[in-house]
């Protein structure tokens, strides 16, 4: 047990601090720094450079273009890119699908998508949730039906994120309904330009398209599109979902999010001084640096064991459960620290309209979508209590 | 960056592991926690030759040259069974400040003795006005001659019924809240004007108020630079807290398994109740708060073998805020899931939830630890 650094660990976050601060896009960081969506062109832009670098996926095994860094690697990088406000891949390709593809993928949808995800060329969307499926996701309807080289998909999703930019959507569909609901469930990767795919904007709480409805109407997929086996869509399904699990904690995020606070909180004021020296903002804010200083290190433990060849059930669930909660929590005490400067809102597009910038500081633009946004990740991914179902079946066995 | 156990650790923790299981049963705990001395002479005859006692001293002073991650791994260990030994007291504490701010002489007084076995020692810190602040000393100490003459008052001095050696923090100058001008002082448990009220305290351990009435000490008994003692106090409360940290994840971690195991067993409506998501959701609630009091453990630990004193002392803080939160929430739970049965006394659970309600407590509750790290962090 050990947390010191090498002189090589030393050397790389030199590497990393200086790559950030010469290759990250300006307007990518802010939106970033701010919490609001990114615009598909900075994303695709960013994951360009990142991938030149070698820098994409850091958890892909080396063969197929992961980065092949050591857990303090990882760390670092991790933190420096939190620090600079940089964001990382979408997780879509390079978190969800690609393990999938790598780990129960033929050679050639290997060869054909793994390169693609890494340099950004297909943008990826997951087709899980329906409007009956939520949380029970394996009672999913949207169907698959043989029709000799091809599956003719018929059916639903929703809360689909980023449909609107999206090549490629990955699908669980039906391709048995007389068995078993999980026993009946293939996975599909299908073009969205098939003919038959419509998609329709939600608006969120936060007023912007981040969410959709994906319709699939006599969409004809490629049985070659199908992932391993028929009606073993459920174990690729699973699989991917305890993957989401480890990266979606956000530690580096959070931690960057708590030295703004502090910068903002030395800014406003609260009585005769500044919130900065308002005990109770004091001490919330404490609560959640404790908090999150020790989903840190909990994750760091889970990477060490599953690095040293231990297999790990749903421990990580604990970090998405935490990790959310403690997103959440932030984004609370950054709208709080706004004052009455949290109220004024425009979305996204009535604001890129305006020259007059935002109501108030500066600072004021973004910390409300965050908020709102944020909402749902103590929903997404599993919601924590279906999180919490699964911890206590799985690692407590109850 | 590691944190996986080395061979040699792993060896330690399974002999820890296996004293505490051939112990420390529930019964055999509540005997010895109700004899007049309230733990066993014998185990810790055992300890020395096992060499626990020598661990975390440095091989100059005849120790094992044992770090901070060995006394976690130790700590933790004896956590799960609450074993009654005084091992924090003697060994991080007593033996932590002679080592720490000792001469040449006193260390190896006292040093190797203790790690016979054969002497045991208890620090007077606390007094019934300083709370949980270390610098908040009233007792003096006057130069008299080549020596001093102690008065004052220590509060609830752990083991200091005991101990053949109490260490008293007293004041040789300064304001009753400076840092400077506290000194440290080894007194013998009989000498001449000290007087103790013994009692037992609720985690079923030894204590003392301890009465010191022109208490004569010779220029030998001063422990480091007169004055100059808080830095080491700090210091070794550090370690403590540390060790009360891993100490605190052991018992977690083994109230949680017993409450896991009562939860499969009991039933009511025909089911175990282990079946209903409500207590399933508090289950994991519980669970979750241990693995990350066990991360924390960790860290704290590496972190004071790093060597970084702000960090050091912002991770001690930030652990210790954490541990007394889950120390909290997971005895109380543990009560409530076992319904009745957590109440009575005869029932393992409840001594769990004495222990982890102490050592929140100790070196600073919960409250106290946030406002420590949020100090330190602005």
């Amino acid at each position: 047990m050990d947390l010191s650094f090498s002189a090589d660990d030393l050397a790389f976050r030199d590497e990393v601090r200086d790559f950030l601060a010469t290759a990250l896009p300006k307007d990518v960081k802010d939106r970033f720094e701010r919490g609001l969506h990114p615009t598909k062109e900075g994303q695709v832009r960013w994951h360009k450079i990142l991938n030149e670098k070698g820098w994409v996926a850091p958890n892909w095994p080396k063969e197929y273009g992961g980065t092949g860094w050591t857990i303090s690697q990882k760390y670092i990088a991790a933190h420096e890119f939190g620090q600079a406000s940089a964001p990382q891949a979408m997780p879509f390709g390079v978190g969800m699908v690609a393990p999938v593809i790598y780990t129960f993928g033929t050679q050639a949808q290997k060869d054909k998508y793994l390169p693609r995800i890494l340099n950004s060329d297909d943008w990826w969307c997951q087709g899980y949730s329906e409007p009956g499926s939520g949380s029970d996701l394996a009672s999913l309807q949207t169907k698959a039906v043989r029709d000799g080289d091809h599956y003719i998909v018929n059916g639903q999703k929703i809360w689909t994120s980023f449909a609107q930019h999206a090549d490629m959507i990955f699908c669980l569909v039906r391709t048995d309904s007389s068995v078993k609901a999980q026993e009946g469930i293939s996975f599909l990767l299908i073009d969205m330009k098939t003919p038959g795919i419509s998609i329709k904007p939600i608006y969120g709480l936060d007023k912007e398209n981040s969410l959709n409805e994906v319709f699939f109407d006599d969409v004809r997929v490629p049985v070659e599109n199908r992932i391993g086996e028929e009606n073993k869509g459920w174990t690729y399904a699973k699989f991917l979902l305890g993957n989401e699990r480890t990266g979606i904690a956000r530690v580096a995020r959070s931690k960057r999010q708590v030295v703004r606070l502090r910068e903002i909180s030395r800014v406003e004021r609260s009585g005769a001084g500044t919130l900065a020296e308002d005990p109770d903002f004091i001490a919330k804010l404490a609560r959640i640096e404790v908090d999150l200083m020790a989903l840190e290190y909990t994750e760091l433990r889970m990477l060490s064991m599953i690095a040293n060849g231990k297999t790990l059930s749903a421990e990580p669930s604990l970090l998405k459960i935490k990790g959310t909660e403690i997103q959440q929590r932030l984004t609370e005490l950054m709208v709080e620290t706004l004052g009455m400067y949290g109220a004024p809102y425009e979305p996204e597009r009535a604001y890129a309209g305006r020259n007059d910038g935002p109501a108030g500081p500066d600072y004021a633009h973004g910390p409300m979508a965050d908020h709102l946004y944020l909402r749902a990740a103590t929903i997404y991914g599993g919601s924590n209590e279906i999180q919490r179902n699964i911890v206590s079946k799985m690692v407590l066995g109850l | 960056m590691d944190f996986e156990l080395s061979d040699e650790q792993k060896l330690l923790k399974d002999s820890v592991e296996r004293f505490v299981k051939d112990n420390y049963a529930t019964e055999a705990r509540a005997k010895l926690a109700d004899t007049e001395l309230g733990f066993s002479r014998d185990h810790w005859k055992k300890m020395a030759e096992l060499g626990w006692l020598g661990l975390p001293f440095a091989e100059e002073v005849g120790g094992f040259g044992g770090t901070a991650v060995e006394t976690m791994i130790m700590m933790e260990s004896m956590g799960r069974g609450l074993v009654l030994e005084p091992f924090l007291a003697t060994v991080i504490l007593g033996g932590g400040l002679v080592a720490e701010a000792g001469s040449a002489e006193q260390i190896e007084a006292i040093i190797p003795e203790l790690i016979e076995g054969k002497m045991m020692l208890a620090f007077a810190y606390a007094e019934p006005q300083s709370r949980f602040d270390l610098n908040n000393v009233a007792t003096t100490a006057s130069k008299s001659g080549d020596g001093y003459v102690l008065n004052g008052h220590k509060a609830v001095v752990y083991h200091g019924t005991t101990a053949d050696k109490i260490i008293v923090s007293a004041r040789t100058s300064g304001d009753a809240l400076d840092t400077d001008g506290i000194s440290l002082f080894l007194v013998d448990n009989d000498a001449e004007g000290v007087s103790r009220r013994d009692y037992r305290t609720i985690d079923g351990q030894r204590a003392a108020d301890i009465m010191l009435e022109n208490v004569k000490v010779g220029a030998d008994a001063l422990l480091g630079a007169e004055g100059k003692a808080y830095p080491a106090i700090e210091k070794v409360a550090s370690r403590a807290i540390a060790a009360l940290c891993a100490e605190a994840v052991g018992a977690m971690q083994t109230a949680n398994e017993i409450t896991n195991e009562y939860m499969k067993q009991r039933k009511q409506f025909g089911v175990p109740i282990g079946k209903f998501q409500v207590l399933q959701h508090r289950m994991v609630d519980m669970y979750m708060e241990a693995e990350q009091s066990k991360s924390m453990s960790d860290m704290v630990a590496m972190k004071l073998d790093l060597g970084d004193e702000l960090d050091a002392r912002k991770a001690v803080s930030a652990a210790k805020a954490q541990v007394g939160n889950a120390a909290k929430f997971i005895g109380q739970q543990s009560i409530q899931l076992h319904g009745g049965m957590g109440m009575t006394d005869e029932y393992s659970i409840g001594h769990y939830f004495k222990r982890l309600t102490t050592i929140e407590m100790l070196f600073g509750n919960t409250d106290y630890h946030f406002k420590k790290f949020a100090a330190l962090s602005s």
